[in-house]
């Protein structure tokens, strides 16, 4: 519980350091997709699995709410839960006939999963918008409607204090020791009677109920979406958040988030040199520090002592 | 007068000064990567020609422009986000950018909110029409295109003819504005097909393009490697009627993929890729042959009519600031609006508070690939 | 209407074999380590950008292609020794991060080599369209789908007749065991990558006539190759191929047929059906372990 205090004290601390509107956005845009990883992290650092396709979840949730609210003039609040109830029902269907397969099945069965979804944002443009995108109506809460960056900073940072606080919890409860257990060597797991497929399952759907959640939530901040954020190297990119900052642990999905949304803006005084800068960078991490950054970092910390 | 009135008013003469002198700052995010590279690079490489050129010339209104660009990579939030940088952090004084309509529309809703005056070069007909107080646009809209191809299909006393588009945005908004506009000119659409972004055979589609039955024209709207496909399949298939491109081909180098195949194919397009064909009475001669040499001559590249959106973007943007003369939002706002006759690569700009682009269809010709290279038709 | 059904055939055949080859590809390096690869797109594009930079640097075609193909070769031994190799019993994840950063290394680097811009290579023997059955065929297509069936035989007898392809199937048969008989894991794992890196530029170079090539055309072929390898079941060589040709077919009848809007998507429903209702694919492991 103390990294949960350290990470309350940053949300309420970072405020001092944001200097303009332009530095709240580059903070809720960290914060959206540090939710997005702590759910990923449940699956990719616990259950062992990979998901390529969780930009298609985070895309439900923005479109579907933008869908629901803005053609058909439901309250965002309900459009909000509505799409990250189909994100998880979504999870549910594929995840569990993929899931009671040993081995890397879940990974590819969602690369093909994000890219389907994708496409149908993008072809079904009399609801989508297709590739030009679509307005969506902010967020309103009884009436009031949650508008600039300071009240979406604080919404963002509270949901993700709340998330991480879940994730902990989860991963100290029966189910997260299972799902190590799961981790470490499934057939022991499954000697011990742990119901491996059922517990994967539900990592599986609770992550991509998370990336609807956090997928509708930038699409009433942004009130502007388009198939961008639903494609498949979205999806790798959230996958890197996680494995950068750290599989199985959550501050480290959350650093990873926070420092892979910021570096696209401050690698553009690389220019042209951007992709070859990114990418190098994400093979050199992952070939000298594979367990990832925080863990890593954790580790050498406890060698000087 | 005391000391300290003195010292403070001498500090904001001194401020005032240094603003004077501190460069006027264009800011601009464009897809330089990403699938809608090809427009971003060109749209790049322009702003930072002329600016370089406009700064040697000794700049505008005595100051230095200073150019901050962004690659979006074509992505929407990341437009979304530079725009916000640019605005809050760089603080420019107008942006010139958007290469594509998503990138554009997304940030509409910020520089309506900052006054801050938006130059897009991005074609699609919604960014203009509602009129939008702060944005403007360079290039003609996509329903300007099918009206001038229907209008070159009626004269060739064509009513029934087929669509084949990409699933990119510029696609499927060219077919919407196409399929909205047809039964003005009494053309019906018979066939409507489409294709994938990285679609490599479009054969299938043709096939069910030439087997519907009165076709007599078949137009493509789309832009990238797609059009020069559909191109060589409809040669390789033998299908007789006349194809149609869209301006979204508007360069050189669909001639040089396609090859054989696009002898024959008709687009509409500006004047810049005939520049030196012109006859020398043509008004925007000048202008297209000066902007295609100056490019040609830096980058060993031929020139798009994508680099000169970005040219006329960058131009209508110093013309404004000349009018007004001041680089202040509100005023360039204002100037912008008032621009009339002014040649740029796509045309003659007229602004009015009611159109924020300021061109009709005469900016607009029809081009046929004759021997390899763009003709003018008649 | 037949000529309508022999023109959806061909078109199948042309695309679907190369899909084969970038499976291939897939099947080859899944086989030697259990790598997925996704920069094995970026190869397919490398072999056509660099027989374009070539033949404009007035090399012969021919010498152009072979370049290419080196180039690339070298590439993924790069890969592999420098990449791979260090991340050893590192988990999945972490190798699929490396090659997808590596893609995406690739591709920077060709944008920035070369340039951002769509190439076209000249056809191989000519533009003018073959009649087939009231269809009709561009040379190029015969030329794919022949070097496509040479390249499988080749390989077929690289796989059952040499030491070093005999090596390669002993190693993804059982690591410890192939091992254990002085097989080195490490050179297969070299061998394995030149080799899959060499194909994928070789169908580059044989499509770039028909479909252009650019910076980013491997991204989509390599997704498409992906599915391909798991609808044949992932690792089987010849699982590789036939699902790259029944993909192949299957979009352009799908687009014939039913709606070109969602050809693209065909690939990937059929692949999350495989997954979902026989996960061992056409031609793999029969027994996927079911828990």
């Amino acid at each position: 519980m103390r990294g949960l205090l350290a990470l309350a004290a940053v949300v309420l601390l970072a405020p001092l350091a944001l200097a303009n509107n332009y530095h709240y956005e580059i903070a809720i845009l960290v914060g959206l997709n540090a939710i997005v990883c702590v759910g990923l992290n449940l699956l990719i650092g616990y259950a062992g699995q990979v998901s390529l396709g969780h930009a298609g979840f985070f895309g439900i949730g923005a479109y579907g709410s933008a869908i629901l609210a803005a053609r058909y003039g439901w309250p965002p609040l309900a459009s909000l839960a509505a799409a990250t109830a189909a994100a998880a029902l979504l999870a549910w269907v594929v995840g569990r006939p993929i899931l009671r397969l040993r081995g890397h099945y879940l990974a590819m069965a969602t690369l093909g999963l994000g890219i389907i979804i994708s496409i149908v944002i993008t072809t079904e443009d009399r609801y989508t918008g297709g590739p030009d995108g679509m307005s969506v109506p902010p967020l309103a809460l009884a009436g009031f409607a949650l508008s600039g960056e300071r009240a979406w900073y604080w919404l963002v940072g509270a949901l993700l204090v709340a998330t991480v606080w879940l994730s902990l919890n989860l991963i100290d409860s029966p189910v997260g020791r299972a799902l190590r257990a799961l981790h470490g060597s499934e057939v022991a797991a499954e000697v011990a009677g742990i119901d491996s497929a059922r517990h994967k399952l539900l990592a599986f759907v609770l992550s991509a109920a998370i990336a609807g959640l956090a997928g509708a939530l930038t699409a009433h901040y942004a009130g502007f979406i388009t198939p961008g954020k639903a494609t498949f190297l979205h999806s790798i990119e959230l996958v890197v958040m996680v494995v950068f900052g750290g599989m199985a642990s959550t501050f480290g999905a959350v650093v990873g988030a926070a420092v892979l949304t910021a570096l696209p803006q401050l690698l553009t005084v690389f220019k042209e040199y951007e992709m070859v800068v990114f990418g190098g960078v994400m093979m050199l991490t992952m070939i000298f520090m594979p367990t990832g950054l925080v863990p890593t970092l954790a580790m050498l910390a406890r060698r000087r002592r | 007068m005391n000391l300290r009135t003195w010292f403070a008013a001498a500090l904001l003469a001194a401020t005032a000064a240094v603003q004077a002198q501190a460069p006027i700052r264009i800011g601009s995010f464009l897809s330089v990567t990403g699938p809608a590279a090809f427009l971003g690079d060109p749209e790049q490489k322009t702003l930072e020609l002329y600016v370089e050129r406009i700064n040697a010339a000794g700049g505008v209104l005595g100051r230095k422009l200073e150019l901050i660009a962004y690659d979006s990579g074509g992505d929407a939030e990341k437009a979304r986000t530079f725009a916000k940088r640019l605005i809050e952090q760089d603080r420019v004084d107008v942006i010139v950018g958007g290469s594509t309509t998503g990138e554009t529309m997304a940030v509409v809703p910020l520089v309506e909110a900052a006054g801050m005056p938006f130059i897009s070069l991005a074609g699609a007909v919604v960014i203009v029409e509602p009129v939008k107080k702060w944005v403007f646009k360079t290039p003609h809209t996509d329903r300007m295109a099918c009206d001038k191809i229907f209008v070159d299909m009626k004269a060739r006393g064509f009513s029934k003819a087929a669509l084949i588009s990409g699933s990119g945005g510029f696609d499927k908004s060219m077919r919407a504005q196409c399929l909205g506009v047809a039964k003005n000119h009494g053309i019906a659409i018979d066939a409507d097909e489409t294709y994938g972004a990285g679609d490599t055979d479009m054969t299938a589609q043709l096939t069910k393009i030439r087997n519907a039955p009165g076709v007599q024209a078949v137009l493509n709207a789309g832009f990238g490697q797609g059009p020069a496909i559909v191109t060589k399949n409809y040669k390789q298939l033998g299908i007789a009627q006349p194809l149609y491109q869209s301006h979204g081909v508007a360069s050189k180098q669909f001639i040089q993929l396609a090859g054989d195949a696009a002898e024959g194919v008709r687009l509409p397009a500006a004047a810049l890729l005939v520049a030196e064909t012109l006859p020398d009475s043509d008004p925007q001669k000048k202008v297209v042959v000066d902007y295609k040499r100056a490019y040609e001559a830096r980058f060993k590249q031929d020139v798009s009519t994508f680099g000169g959106h970005a040219y006329d973007g960058l131009m209508l943007a110093v013309e404004a600031m000349k009018k007004a003369g001041s680089a202040d939002k509100a005023r360039v706002r204002d100037a912008l609006e008032q621009i009339r006759g002014y040649m740029g690569t796509a045309g003659v700009v007229n602004m009015s508070a009611q159109d924020h682009m300021g061109l009709d269809l005469t900016a607009f010709r029809m081009l046929e690939v004759r021997k390899g290279d763009w003709a003018l038709v008649q | 209407m037949s000529g309508e059904l022999a023109q959806f055939l061909l078109s199948g055949l042309t695309v679907g074999s190369i899909y084969a080859l970038v499976a291939l590809g897939f099947a080859i390096i899944y086989n030697a380590s259990h790598v997925i690869n996704f920069a094995q797109g970026e190869f397919v594009m490398i072999g056509g950008m660099a027989t374009v930079s070539l033949l404009g640097a007035g090399l012969p075609l021919a010498l152009a292609a072979a370049l290419a193909v080196a180039l690339a070769a070298l590439i993924g031994l790069a890969l592999a020794r420098f990449a791979v190799q260090p991340a050893r019993g590192a988990s999945v994840v972490t190798l699929i991060i490396i090659t997808i950063g590596a893609a995406i290394l690739l591709r920077g680097l060709a944008a920035l080599v070369w340039d951002k811009r769509i190439h076209a290579l000249p056809a191989f023997s000519g533009d003018a369209p073959i009649a087939v059955a009231g269809a009709t065929l561009a040379p190029q297509s015969l030329w794919v789908i022949g070097v496509t069936a040479l390249i499988v035989c080749a390989l077929w007898a690289f796989f059952n007749r040499t030491l070093n392809g005999k090596a390669i199937l002993a190693v993804s048969h059982n690591r410890l065991a192939a091992q254990l008989m002085g097989i080195s894991v490490r050179r297969v794992l070299l061998v394995s990558f030149a080799l899959s890196a060499a194909l994928g530029a070789l169908a580059g170079i044989l499509v770039a006539p028909i479909t252009f090539t650019s910076w980013d055309v491997g991204v989509m072929l390599g997704l498409k190759g992906f599915a391909a390898a798991i609808l044949g079941g992932m690792g089987s060589g010849p699982g590789a191929v036939l699902g790259g040709l029944v993909l192949g077919l299957l979009e352009s009848l799908g687009a014939g047929y039913l709606s070109s809007a969602y050809k693209d998507a065909i690939a990937f429903i059929v692949m999350l059906a495989v997954l979902m209702l026989m996960p061992g694919g056409l031609l793999g492991a029969r027994a996927a372990e079911r828990v």
